[in-house]
């Protein structure tokens, strides 16, 4: 008789998880993300993804709830967790006085990546991303779409089995937003497990495998675009039912908690 | 009542709220529930100053209108100018440089040169009220013990600001019509702080080379200066006769400066809004190129940490020049330790505590670059290790570069006087460690370029600094003589620590 493996733990599991500032910006939420998946974030303003996403990357302190990531506690042994996430913002926070190759230097340093290994991948990745005739060039005089790159390619240097990404593509031309695509779509093929927000619903609708729309920080929705439109339509009267956009479907969804508060 | 729009006095109404604001949110690191405890402290540290100046200049409020009085009014009122000139440089290059409304006021279409005839203006009133907490407690003791004659002091502290803002404004558009815009920004700020010490340490270097002593004192009571000088009828002793409260000179001081102000507005406002774009063309960098060897060795995340500070550090030339400005008023210092090298050992009781205190002052500042001037909080934050392990490379990093810069002073030292350098090396280590701590404490999220104005975000945490450094500095020189004696002062520079410790936001919570 086979050996039956044990059930392999989702890449992030929240429960109960609230923050509150001045008014409770999370509130309760319940989320599970399975293994390499691509899990789109979206939502209002002020629904509270951001504030969800930095306690995931271990940047805020949750006032209740629990997150899992790989199977491991965050809130108890928050370097372990750490070691397998990467956390990308919306304003790219490099180096001025940093080359595109020595921030890769420093990233892998942070995260213990064996020398050789990490020049490898930091080469990889400044091709990728179109770096590498800048790879020597301090960042100083690069542009919010470089900059974003680069802030990217120190988030895959160190490989982390879960990437957290918040609004990545805000501010990024055309091209920019293209590469960033292509690498996030890459690096969801090769088993990595991705959580982003936007506010670019098509760019949900394109790359998510699953969606979880959030207002008033709580998970009001969840699932393929087809099993939202489902959802839409059992909420309100909308085209959302018959193959209508992410957008309608959004607008549907996020319509009856507005009226509710 | 609001005045018509578009109008001098309107723009006047708006600078003044935005400056207001400005100073509120500085001086309660914008905590505004904070307000009554820093005026409580700004009101105790004026009541402070008050004994401090009593002792200093009150033996000296009726003293004759002779050219000694006259010299020593003159030389402090210069050394303040200069200081005033530095103030207003530097509140000239960031009105180019900030860019937080100058797109609506350009783009608007009201006439601007009043908007920035005003904000000279500002600028010339902030730097004359910067200079009165510290000016006023002096001239206070000198009205109380030589008579209402002294309030002319006030006057020429006016006076002063006005001259400096006009001298400041052309200083630095000069260099703007010399370098441009691009090297303007770092070269006026090297010039005020340059501008700030020279004339001190020009006091104390000459006092030096000529009596053998850093007080300036000295020379200003010598008698081959006083011979020097111009005779008691000279034009030039007229800010000194203004301070005393003779009517002419304080009039004419007065008039003269305000006319150089008002020079200064009427020419400038008017280009100011050029100066103003091409200021803003430079906020992209130029391409540099920097080769370097890089994933040549295992990295530990502490050897990054502290390998990336001193990078930083060491490629920044605004923020080195602003860290190692300090460094300046070591050369008195190391000038007596020099001359005295072969005599007793009195020149190294004074340079000890000078060490001291230059070491805390410098840790102070990498510290807040190290700690609070984190370009990438959220990467440092997000690596897989303990918070405190963080911390700790980052303070490797302050006092690493204070022990490569302060080494070879206490070496120097050493041959001179082993027991010197042992009090030299632990008073060092002690202050940096302590200005390095109040900067752990009052840590907030900055860009490293606002580092000229970590002094103002928490006036708290300088405070707390300068006066730690102070006492580790007494603590040093007292030791040089009597270790026992040196448990009092090191007493109170650990009060000021606990102090700070106890009133800092962080202190209630873990890091």
């Amino acid at each position: 008789m086979q050996p039956i493996a044990p059930p392999k733990p989702a890449a992030l599991a929240i429960q109960g998880l609230v923050k509150r500032f001045d008014r409770p910006a999370v509130d309760g939420l319940e989320l599970t993300v399975r293994t390499g998946e691509f899990y789109a974030l979206v939502g209002p303003n002020g629904a509270g993804k951001t504030t969800t996403l930095r306690m995931i990357a271990g940047l805020l302190r949750p006032d209740a709830g629990s997150i899992h990531i790989g199977g491991i506690d965050a809130l108890a042994d928050p370097v372990a967790a750490k070691q397998i996430v990467a956390w990308v913002s919306d304003e790219p926070m490099i180096y001025d006085k940093l080359t595109p190759r020595e921030y890769l230097e420093f990233v892998s340093g942070l995260w213990g990546v064996e020398p050789a290994l990490a020049a490898n991948r930091a080469e990889t990745l400044l091709d990728w991303l179109d770096l590498a005739p800048h790879a020597d060039e301090r960042c100083e005089s690069f542009s919010k779409g470089m900059r974003q790159k680069i802030a990217l390619a120190g988030a895959l240097v160190h490989e982390p089995r879960v990437i957290i990404l918040d609004e990545p593509l805000t501010g990024l031309d055309a091209g920019s937003s293209r590469q960033v695509k292509n690498v996030l779509r890459e690096r969801a093929r090769s088993g990595g497990t991705i959580v982003m927000t936007t506010h670019i619903l098509e760019v949900a609708e394109r790359m998510a495998d699953r969606i979880g729309i959030i207002a008033h920080g709580k998970l009001i929705a969840e699932g393929t675009l087809e099993e939202l439109r489902r959802q839409a339509g059992t909420h309100a009267h909308t085209d959302a039912r018959d193959g209508g956009s992410l957008e309608e479907t959004f607008l549907a969804l996020v319509a009856e908690p507005a009226q509710a508060a | 009542m609001s005045a018509t729009a578009g109008t001098a006095v309107w723009f006047a109404q708006h600078e003044s709220r935005l400056v207001w604001r400005d100073w509120i949110s500085m001086i309660t690191a914008g905590r505004r529930e904070r307000l009554r405890i820093v005026a409580m402290g700004v009101v105790a540290f004026i009541l402070f100053m008050h004994f401090v100046a009593y002792w200093v200049v009150g033996p000296h409020a009726g003293a004759a209108i002779d050219k000694q009085t006259l010299l020593t009014i003159t030389t402090s009122a210069l050394l303040s100018w200069m200081l005033m000139i530095s103030q207003a440089m530097e509140s000239i290059t960031r009105a180019f440089y900030a860019r937080s409304d100058l797109d609506l006021i350009l783009a608007s279409p009201v006439n601007s040169n009043k908007l920035f005839g005003v904000r000279i203006a500002t600028i010339a009133l902030g730097t004359t009220l910067m200079a009165l907490p510290l000016a006023a407690p002096f001239i206070d003791v000198l009205i109380a013990r030589g008579g209402w004659r002294w309030l002319g002091a006030y006057g020429l502290i006016v006076a002063m600001g006005a001259a400096a803002t006009a001298l400041a404004v052309g200083l630095t558009v000069a260099l703007f019509r010399v370098l441009g815009a691009r090297r303007t920004r770092f070269v006026a700020q090297v010039v005020a702080a340059v501008i700030g010490a020279a004339f001190v340490i020009g006091l104390q270097v000459v006092a030096i080379l000529s009596y053998g002593t850093i007080s300036r004192a000295a020379l200003l009571q010598s008698k081959p200066l006083l011979a020097l000088a111009p005779g008691l009828g000279s034009v030039l002793w007229w800010p000194a006769r203004a301070a005393l409260g003779q009517t002419l000179p304080l009039v004419a001081v007065l008039a003269t400066s305000f006319a150089l102000l008002a020079a200064a507005v009427i020419l400038v406002a008017p280009r100011f809004g050029n100066y103003a774009i091409a200021a803003a063309g430079v906020g992209n960098a130029s391409v540099v190129r920097s080769r370097r060897n890089a994933f040549r060795k295992r990295l530990t995340p502490r050897g990054a940490l502290r390998r990336k500070e001193w990078i930083l550090l060491r490629r920044d030339p605004w923020l080195m020049s602003q860290t190692l400005m300090q460094m300046l008023y070591l050369v008195p210092p190391a000038l007596m330790l020099w001359r005295g090298f072969d005599q007793d050992n009195s020149a190294l009781q004074l340079v000890v505590p000078v060490l001291v205190m230059a070491a805390g002052q410098l840790a102070g500042g990498l510290a807040w670059l190290a700690i609070s001037g984190e370009d990438a909080p959220d990467l440092v934050a997000t690596a897989p290790v303990p918070r405190r392990f963080i911390l700790g490379a980052k303070i490797e990093a302050v006092l690493g570069a204070v022990a490569l810069i302060f080494t070879p002073l206490v070496v120097a030292i050493a041959v001179a006087s082993p027991w010197h350098a042992l009090i030299a090396a632990a008073g060092i280590g002690i202050a940096a460690a302590a200005s390095t701590a109040v900067q752990f404490w009052f840590r907030s999220q900055a860009k490293r370029s606002q580092f000229r104005r970590r002094q103002v975000s928490s006036r708290l945490a300088t405070f707390a600094e300068a006066f730690s450094s102070i006492g580790w500095a007494a603590t040093a020189a007292v030791a040089t003589a009597s270790l026992s004696l040196a448990i009092a002062p090191a007493v109170l520079a650990l009060l000021v620590l606990g102090g700070a410790y106890v009133l800092s936001p962080r202190a209630h919570t873990a890091w």
